[in-house]
């Protein structure tokens, strides 16, 4: 099976409970038991929650929001972000609790339902047509029945219907490189004029979210539970992927959203004017093979001031995407192709253990 | 007025600061600008070149603010002249009393750089004395008549979303 079809099948299975002040009937109602699509987000589900709990909900108007061991869920991001990012230690069904009242304005930007996810969905695939192809004017030119039916097709997880419909607004592709480095050199440049119509990119959108710890640990379950999103760094920033003759992997794409974590890997190499970051990772260290963790550096030999703003033990403990853990030198325009949301975007998890 | 060139972190701040001199110069009834520095990680001390531009807790409530609006349609226009001289609606003392105590509104101001458009980018968030975020059609309520006719326009629909 193809690598989107598993990301679209991805499903979380959701325990929700009624927050306890909105039961009015004893004995109060079971949690309702929901599988949600990765792709897809919470607010969606309300249509599928509320006759679990609507004969218990007390009189008034619904606005309906979730939280995770008390910490507001932000709606906006798709469910399977949400789960990977709090939840590092799968929690199976993930405990969720929903409410209908009192929504916490102070905390989440306002959500009326469908149509607010809709736009936000929207809005998300404008920025990343932006960054793909410099301009998004394509989907501000879709018709409306395009625009509703992509929509639709993202609600129902029909990922047949959604490619029909994406693949008019024609956004670039990243260039995969795993591909043409296969073969002969010779061959790379007749394989790049081969491929007319679909434009490239190099461009690709990504959205971090770095949950950060200040204890090391062996075992997922260790890691804090987060009980604000203060604790949680949110990078939305695009990766221009260098073209070189050596292949650009996840750990290349890290080292440009997250070069804080990385210094101490281009010290152990500096150039004149420049950092050669191939050299860096040759000689350094690191198990550039290890599935989950960049080991650091261990002494930090500073030799330029403003290079010593982190402490030298930090280092990324976790990477997530789409609930799985790649291994770092897998290249980055397969993850970017395959492992992308339906807003285009790629959405990546990582836990960082920093010195405090 | 910004020049987005090879090294858009920096020509943001030079940019940034050049528009918070000339507001300033142009509108003493407001607080000035601060730049802020974009906290990247709760970690790591920001970098000072990486920042934003913020302006907090201006109200922009209209009963009390009729100089006030005016000067925000001269910014928000240009090179327009400040074309909403009289509030269309004047409300009597006794109803000023009774909104001021309930109604005041309060909008927060940020410039970010966009990595994504490369463009300087303005939110604002629109908010009660008591924190409670402002609807939309609120907010477009507090707006000079002028600017709201030219908005009515363009905000078809509109998105809210949280800045870095």
């Amino acid at each position: 099976m193809e690598a989107p079809k598993y990301v679209w099948e991805g499903a979380i299975p959701l325990q929700i409970h009624l927050h306890e002040s909105q039961v009015t009937t004893l004995p109060p109602p079971p949690p309702a038991l929901i599988l949600a699509p990765r792709i897809g987000y919470l607010p969606l589900l309300a249509p599928l929650i509320k006759p679990y709990f609507s004969s218990t909900l007390p009189p008034g108007v619904d606005t309906i929001w979730f939280d995770y061991n008390g910490l507001p869920l932000r709606w906006y991001i798709p469910t399977g972000v949400l789960f990977d990012l709090l939840c590092p230690e799968p929690e199976r069904p993930w405990n969720i609790t929903v409410h209908f009242r009192g929504y916490p304005g102070n905390v989440l930007i306002p959500c009326e339902g469908e149509d607010s996810v809709k736009w936000s969905f929207i809005n998300s695939l404008k920025e990343a047509a932006y960054i793909m192809n410099g301009n998004c004017k394509n989907v501000m030119n879709m018709s409306q029945s395009d625009q509703l039916e992509l929509w639709h097709s993202v609600m129902n997880g029909n990922l047949e219907a959604y490619q029909r419909v994406s693949s008019k607004l024609k956004l670039a592709t990243v260039d995969d490189e795993y591909a043409s480095l296969c073969l002969q050199k010779s061959q790379q440049s007749v394989i790049e004029t081969d491929l007319p119509a679909q434009a490239k990119t190099g461009r690709v959108p990504v959205r971090l979210y770095v949950l950060s710890v200040s204890k090391d640990f062996d075992d997922l379950d260790e890691i804090p539970r987060v009980d604000s999103w203060e604790k949680i760094s949110y990078i939305n920033r695009p990766v221009e992927i260098r073209k070189e003759d050596k292949c650009f992997t996840l750990h290349d794409a890290l080292k440009i959203l997250l070069p804080e974590l990385f210094l101490d890997e281009s010290l152990m190499n500096v150039k004149l004017g420049g950092v050669d970051l191939e050299d860096a990772v040759r000689n350094s260290n690191e198990d550039v093979t290890s599935d989950k963790v960049v080991e650091d550096q261990g002494q930090n030999v500073c030799k330029q001031p403003e290079a010593c703003r982190i402490s030298s033990s930090a280092k990324i403990k976790l990477i997530r995407i789409q609930g799985i853990e790649p291994k770092l030198e897998i290249p980055f325009s397969w993850v970017a192709n395959n492992l992308l949301n339906p807003d285009y975007f790629l959405h990546v998890c990582v836990c960082v253990k920093v010195a405090q | 007025m910004f020049y987005i060139g090879m090294e858009p972190a920096k020509d943001f701040r030079i940019g940034a600061f050049a528009f918070a001199q000339k507001w300033e110069s142009c509108n003493l009834a407001f607080p000035p600008w601060s730049w802020l520095p974009c906290p990247k990680h709760p970690w790591l001390a920001p970098p000072e070149e990486e920042g934003y531009l913020s302006l907090e807790k201006i109200c922009i409530s209209r009963p009390n603010e009729e100089e006030d609006i005016d000067q925000i349609s001269q910014i928000d226009t240009g090179e327009e002249e400040t074309c909403c001289s009289r509030n269309e609606d004047v409300l009597d003392d006794a109803t000023l009393v009774q909104s001021n105590h309930h109604e005041l509104h309060y909008c927060d101001f940020h410039i970010v750089y966009s990595s994504t458009f490369r463009v300087p980018v303005l939110y604002f968030r629109a908010y009660c004395s008591d924190g409670r975020p402002l609807p939309l059609d609120e907010i477009e309520k507090e707006l000079p008549a002028c600017a709201s006719k030219e908005l009515s326009k363009k905000w078809t629909f509109i998105t809210q979303e949280i800045h870095n």
